[in-house]
């Protein structure tokens, strides 16, 4: 029973780990066909704003948020100063978003140094039978399930989401209906970004800070969204739900490269059995 | 013929004399070079022109097949390794150098295989690739401890393997090859694999692999299955990314698990973008003038040289999209075009 109890703990870690590095790219590239390279590097960004907002003195919980607006807004200033330009010319976006990845590791290494900052782990440990779990993880399950639903909730139930999904589906079709695609188009941007800024300060009392850390994500993000295939919701949430539960199983009976290799291993197996990615099949949905 | 740059027509074009001119004069160049210039600055251009066979590697696939594959690197990184493990082993290099071709080239054709047949859209394949890299540098760095061993060599992690035995001479009785022999191996072997790319897009299979480029569903409908191509294509970028991997190793007589990581994969893509992946000699330039500009960022002391090249690459793509070279070649034929119309009138 213990054991059980163990593996499911882990599994689910993994499985919210996997959402929370993912669900931002979901929306920027399952969505919006935006391959953003520095997807890592905005989850940096988040946990650098998190470590900042509680030396200042806000609460763990509030400085989420507040590292949740400043990437937001630094997503809506990438979109207008970079991604706008490169619409439809998926390669160059690539690369472009490339050289804004390495610039952001510059950048942070400059400011802030190349050492990790850290924040104090603010929850304690709860006690099943003989096994202490850590409450924070158990939090962050609770935290990667909320914003799941609450991103499902936003695109399938407001006039926005509806707007944004039309958009995304036929830009000239929502233009010539007299939308503002160039504005959809900036706002889902910043709201992707500042879902991944959300994550990066989640992950803060986990993995620290450091100019380095976005590469440690970046992989896992990218297979997840591509092995979701088209539906980026569903796609992204099955896909977390199989790795996580490859990942979390592996890591604890070997050790987490193991863990990440085998990952990636049943990844490239997944593509050449479904190429479309495991939603291919799937004609609707989110 | 508005629009082609000056002197860089589409390769699929037999060489014109001034090519095989150029070529030679390069050659010449390269091969005198070591007599007239110091040991440090041989040091430089070798690693130029080994880091060039990288690039070479990626701009044959981007360029003439249209398979952006970022992990080039991993390759590369294999190369070395295998190379360094095999020559510590056996203490006897051709054959190591051999092996650090092959290894690469059957590591390529199978995860080739899972992606071409898979038929995952070149995207998917780009991002396959960048995350296979990764992971591999991942693994190796996670190969610290004791039990990590292969023969009698420890693959020592994050520490890389250090005093690789440089190349012996086959024949030579183990006579080693030393800087400048090292900077004759890689002029020579970049200028044939340089030369023997150019010819084999002359050939029946290089006009297939440019074609699928251009139009991979019309060239299936003419009969032709464009995953065997694309594949083979792969295999050989993979051979000489693997060669590029182990000169490195004699070059540097260490291999780290740098060699695998984002930060190299992204050099390879910038060398490759400045140059012009729309030609072959573009990328090598590319290379040259990276390298030279890493280094001299490196001694004026601007800390982080990640954070220029990120610039770099930023505006290449956002302004220069065509690459250095064919943009002043495009620069070249206009001015060309302009002289023309002012004597025909």
């Amino acid at each position: 029973m213990e054991q059980v109890a163990i593996y499911a703990y882990q599994i689910g870690v993994s499985f919210s780990i996997f959402i929370l590095i993912s669900l931002g790219l979901a929306v920027i590239f399952g969505m919006m066909r935006v391959i953003n390279l520095a997807q890592g590097e905005f989850l940096m960004l988040g946990a650098y704003a998190c470590v900042l907002a509680t030396q200042a003195g806000l609460s763990l919980w509030l400085s989420m948020f507040v590292a949740a607006a400043v990437v937001g807004l630094f997503g809506i200033v990438v979109e207008r100063v970079i991604i706008r330009f490169l619409y439809g010319r998926i390669v160059d976006t690539l690369l472009a978003t490339w050289g804004l990845s390495l610039f952001l590791v510059g950048g942070i290494t400059t400011l802030f140094g190349p050492q990790s900052e850290s924040v104090v782990n603010p929850l304690g440990n709860v006690t099943v039978g003989d096994i202490a779990l850590s409450q924070y993880s158990l939090a962050m399950i609770a935290i990667a399930i909320a914003l799941l639903i609450g991103t499902y909730c936003l695109w399938r139930f407001t006039r926005f989401g509806l707007i944004v999904r039309g958009t995304m589906q036929n830009p000239d079709m929502a233009r010539g209906l007299g939308v503002n695609t160039d504005r959809v188009f900036m706002l889902t941007f910043g709201f992707g970004a500042a879902l991944t800024g959300f994550a990066g300060a989640v992950l803060v009392p986990i993995t620290g800070a450091a100019p380095p850390m976005g590469v440690f994500f970046i992989a896992k993000a990218f297979i997840t969204v591509i092995s979701g295939g088209h539906l980026p919701l569903i796609g992204t949430v099955s896909a977390s739900a199989i790795f996580g539960a490859i990942d979390g199983f592996v890591a604890f009976v070997s050790s987490s490269v193991v863990g990440e290799m085998s990952v990636l291993f049943v990844a490239i197996i997944l593509l050449r059995l479904l190429p479309m990615g495991i939603t291919g099949h799937l004609r609707r949905g989110l | 013929m508005a629009g082609r740059p000056l002197g860089l027509g589409p390769a699929a074009s037999p060489p014109k004399w001034w090519w095989w001119l150029f070529v030679v004069l390069l050659g010449a160049g390269l091969l005198a070079m070591p007599s007239l210039v110091d040991i440090s600055v041989q040091l430089d251009v070798s690693i130029m022109l080994i880091l060039a066979l990288l690039a070479l590697s990626m701009s044959f696939l981007w360029g003439y097949v249209g398979i952006l594959s970022f992990g080039q690197t991993a390759f590369f990184g294999l190369g070395g390794y295998t190379y360094a493990v095999l020559a510590l082993n056996l203490g006897e290099t051709t054959g190591s150098m051999l092996a650090a071709l092959v290894l690469p080239m059957l590591f390529a054709a199978v995860l080739g295989y899972f992606m071409i047949y898979g038929r995952i859209s070149d995207i998917y394949l780009s991002v396959m690739t960048l995350v296979v890299t990764l992971i591999l540098e991942k693994g190796i760095r996670a190969t610290s401890g004791d039990q990590f061993v292969i023969g009698t060599v420890r693959l020592n992690g994050q520490n890389g393997i250090p005093s690789v035995p440089s190349l012996q001479i086959p024949w030579g009785g183990g006579a080693e090859l030393f800087i400048d022999g090292v900077f004759y191996l890689a002029a020579v072997l970049l200028i044939l694999v340089y030369v023997g790319l150019r010819l084999l897009l002359l050939t029946h299979f290089g006009r297939v692999l440019v074609s699928i480029r251009e139009n991979e569903r019309r060239t299936e409908l003419l009969g032709y299955d464009s995953r065997r191509y694309k594949l083979a294509a792969f295999v050989i970028a993979g051979a000489i990314a693997g060669l590029s991997g182990a000169l490195y190793a004699v070059w540097g007589n260490f291999v780290a698990p740098e060699m695998f990581n984002l930060s190299q994969a992204a050099q390879v893509i910038i060398w490759v973008i400045v140059g012009g992946k729309s030609t072959l000699i573009g990328p090598i330039a590319g290379t040259a003038l990276i390298q030279y500009l890493t280094t001299w960022l490196g001694t004026q002391g601007v800390g982080q040289v990640t954070l220029v090249l990120g610039v770099v690459l930023m505006v290449f793509v956002l302004v220069f999209n065509q690459g250095l070279l064919p943009t002043v070649g495009l620069i070249l034929a206009g001015l060309r075009n302009r002289m023309r119309a002012g004597t025909g009138r």
